[in-house]
């Protein structure tokens, strides 16, 4: 059943061939910047040795932390056109899930490693 | 996109409640709300994985050990293998926002090949998942031994190969003097894994019965790499030459089963705690679930798109939806992909 009260929101979406043609320039971009990303960390993580006592592993683990957020940034806004909707959409998605995320990730990272010196000891 | 929330929209013509939330259509916040759950899903499992990960610190396998062979060319490639799926996911990825961009142009031509393409990455995926999956189970050729000592160790070298096995003394099925020619190098670890290697050498197969083993190229042990310290030897320790053959022929002819363990299952897993094999399996499987699941939205999508369904309704609002499904799956994936392959 069609209703004619409802606003399609969707063809507000629409653009010609103009726009679309920079539309697709951006999307190659990303497609290059994520490939490159995951190939420089295919590379570290073959080369570089994991071990929790160096300085130089603490480094490129935290690098892969920080290429992994670039990508799913790009992937979320980009692809998903997060960034296109309304910013209290966006906010509405990512504010509540990255605060509890970051939360859980805390107190289980916390725990573990108590787990862990529990063991050892 | 262009233009989205740049003008009024009279309230009149808005959903029922006169007001649209976020001025978006119906179906798409719909699709951010279950979106948001599922991370909420995935987020959980990576806790949890990263919990037990933190709490087995030293003791849990490394990725680039455990996942470092490719189809046809073997071992020696670490993460390639990962890296290619990684690309595969990545793409698929970029040909289903082609096909979301071609539907705002109203091509149908372009979504139509958009989509074909975006369903074929997804079955290029699966397939590449049911390798590595079907990998990780059959494990490496020689395992992980459990040292008289008590102590683990990754096993490094080259198994044996075999002409034949000769049964000296019937089973349920062989009789004495039957020569066995099949499936050689599964029916030995099978009988190395549960313990069933004679201090002679001869081995007892599946039906019970017991037979001298034609060796054509015996077994080779480099080095023994210890991965959890016993009694005797301390974590990271190697053992090499013909020490490692002793003490690795000591456990495969002790007698006593799971002393060499290949592979992994829900049990036990040669890599390391068996959580970890486990997490593998859920997690990857998971996702693979979802892949799968995208895949045949897709293909729903796709059939709505040759029949020219959306075309008529006069937009691709369809196609963005599955489109930012399958995104998701994408952006599963570059997690998964660093904290169980990278850190």
């Amino acid at each position: 059943m069609e209703r004619d009260d409802v606003y399609e929101y969707s063809l507000d979406t629409h653009h010609d061939e103009a726009q679309g043609k920079l539309i697709r320039k951006k999307i190659y971009f990303v497609t290059i910047l994520l490939t490159a990303v995951t190939a420089v960390e295919v590379v570290l993580g073959a080369f570089i040795k994991q071990d929790p006592e160096s300085w130089v592993w603490f480094t490129v683990k935290w690098a892969f932390i920080l290429m992994t957020i670039l990508k799913a940034w790009f992937i979320v806004m980009v692809f998903m056109h997060l960034k296109d909707e309304r910013k209290v959409l966006r906010n509405i998605i990512l504010v509540p899930y990255l605060i509890f995320m970051s939360y859980l990730i805390f107190i289980a990272l916390t725990e573990g490693n108590a787990v862990h010196d529990t063991w050892m000891n | 996109m262009a233009g989205h929330t740049t003008h009024e929209i009279d309230t009149t013509v808005s959903w029922k409640g006169k007001v649209s939330p976020f001025r978006t259509s119906y179906g798409k916040l719909m699709m951010w709300f279950f979106l948001i759950s599922d991370a909420l899903t995935f987020g959980g499992l990576l806790v949890g994985y990263g919990f037990i990960r933190h709490a087995y610190t030293g003791k849990w396998p490394i990725g680039e050990e455990v996942f470092n062979s490719l189809p046809f060319l073997g071992h020696g490639y670490p993460l390639v293998y990962v890296a290619l799926m990684t690309f595969l996911l990545i793409i698929s990825s970029v040909t289903m926002v082609l096909a979301v961009e071609a539907g705002h142009r109203m091509d149908r031509k372009g979504v139509t090949k958009w989509m074909l393409a975006t369903i074929i990455g997804g079955f290029f995926f699966l397939g590449s998942q049911a390798w590595e999956w079907s990998h990780f189970i059959h494990g490496s050729q020689l395992g992980r031994v459990q040292l008289n000592d008590g102590s683990l160790a990754y096993v490094h070298g080259h198994a044996a190969t075999f002409e034949s096995f000769e049964v000296i003394k019937a089973g349920s099925h062989h009789h004495v003097g039957d020569v066995v020619k099949d499936d050689l190098a599964h029916e030995y670890s099978h009988a190395v894994a549960t313990g069933k290697v004679m201090s002679d050498g001869s081995i007892v197969l599946h039906d019970g019965s017991v037979a001298k083993v034609n060796v054509k190229e015996a077994a080779h042990i480099d080095e023994l790499l210890i991965r959890e310290a016993g009694a005797e030897y301390a974590l990271n320790d190697k053992i090499t030459g013909e020490e490692a053959e002793r003490l690795y022929m000591e456990a495969v002819t002790s007698g006593e089963a799971n002393r060499v363990v290949y592979g992994a299952n829900m049990q036990q897993n040669e890599y390391g705690p068996k959580q970890y094999a486990q997490f593998f399996f859920f997690i990857t499987g998971f996702h693979g679930f979802h892949v799968f699941s995208g895949v045949i939205i897709n293909i729903l999508i796709f059939f709505g798109v040759l029949r020219g369904t959306y075309h008529r309704r006069g937009h691709y609002e369809m196609v963005e939806k599955a489109g930012l499904y399958w995104h998701f799956v994408d952006l599963v994936w570059v997690f998964v992909f660093t904290f169980f392959y990278l850190i």
